[in-house]
């Protein structure tokens, strides 16, 4: 089957989210920048309507830039009709003092470990997601090491000099 | 064939007897009957493997009995890039091992961190667990784990049978935060 043309994608989701849509890119794949609250119906609809059927979650993942006054912290989400192989991405922002989104864990079950990954390492709360706890860092780690105000090299060391390892 | 025997260390000899320090004997015995416990995390646990199997021979030294019991082991080799959180685990099977114990740190990661200087890679592992033979490398050629292998004897045969119980000791499980 041929791919669904993202001017239907565009006309059906504005037909039925009118304020939410905020965004829209064609870069590499097509991408649409949402509203946060959103999110779940979004990913719902796109799932749940026939003719989109967009059922498989490849990827899902966090997103900062801290220049972004207001909204900081971004997820994104690519989602995949396996049918007529079309792709789309969705990103959401929200502001770094309140990095809170719906969990879409209630549609993809293979979300539930992508969002304690992305709690993990950039603190967004999934709200509803049943088990938010880090998964790949310890558990007793204070920071979320991929935002941008955490160096990425371990600074317990005294024994690299900055001008050779480049800090 | 050619068979070689580990020599008798030096004593006094005679006809029907052979006399030496209980320490020698001790020490010959334990160096040439080293129970390895392999703890490879990564790329030079694979040089690991090369270094056990028939080409090299880690039987040549009497270490062929891995022991994947921390309890009957008396060498950890930490083998790869120890990330914080695999930090943990690796303490707690040190902390398992009976005494006398030895450590030897394979590779670049296992001795300093290695390439890997970021927040989620422990810089060596001699920050959690005292070490005693350090092999560089990126990975080490199974030569080079020998030789590391060959210190380590070394240091098992000329080992004072008093060592674990003296002072110097119980300063580096101290500083380890280790109980005796």
């Amino acid at each position: 089957m041929p791919a669904i043309p993202t001017e239907i994608i565009e006309e059906k989701l504005k037909a039925r989210f009118p304020e939410s849509i905020l965004q829209s890119v064609m870069h590499d794949i097509h991408t649409l920048v949402v509203d946060k609250n959103k999110i779940l119906e979004i990913i719902k609809y796109l799932y749940e309507e026939e003719t989109l059927g967009f059922r498989f979650l490849t990827t899902l993942c966090g997103l900062h830039f801290p220049k972004q006054t207001g909204a900081e912290i971004g997820a994104m989400y690519q989602l995949h009709n396996l049918e007529t192989n079309t792709r789309i991405r969705l990103k959401a922002f929200m502001p770094v003092e309140k990095p809170e989104i719906d969990s879409v864990t209630p549609v993809f079950s293979s979300a539930n470990w992508q969002e304690r990954e992305t709690y993990d390492f950039f603190g967004i709360i999934f709200k509803g997601h049943p088990n938010l706890k880090r998964i790949l860092n310890l558990d007793t780690m204070e920071v979320f090491p991929l935002r941008k105000e955490y160096p990425l090299q371990e600074n317990t060391r005294k024994d690299k000099d900055d001008k050779w390892f480049g800090r | 064939m050619n068979i070689s025997v580990v020599k008798s260390p030096e004593g006094i000899e005679g006809s029907g007897f052979f006399a030496t320090s209980l320490a020698k004997v001790i020490g010959l015995a334990r160096k040439n009957s080293i129970w390895p416990l392999p703890f490879a995390t990564s790329c030079c646990g694979i040089e690991f493997m090369a270094t056990m199997a028939s080409h090299y021979d880690m039987a040549r030294f009497g270490a062929e009995r891995n022991s994947f019991s921390p309890r009957q082991a008396d060498l950890l080799m930490v083998m790869g890039t120890i990330a914080k959180k695999m930090a943990i685990p690796l303490r707690q099977v040190y902390e398992q091992m009976a005494e006398p114990k030895w450590v030897i740190a394979v590779g670049a990661c296992a001795s300093s961190g290695g390439i890997f200087d970021t927040y989620s890679v422990l810089q060596g592992i001699d920050e959690i667990i005292p070490v005693d033979v350090y092999v560089p490398g990126c990975p080490p050629r199974p030569e080079q784990i020998l030789d590391g292998f060959m210190k380590i004897q070394e240091l098992v045969g000329k080992e004072s049978l008093r060592r674990r119980n003296s002072e110097e000791y119980a300063k580096i499980q101290e500083r380890y935060h280790i109980e005796g």
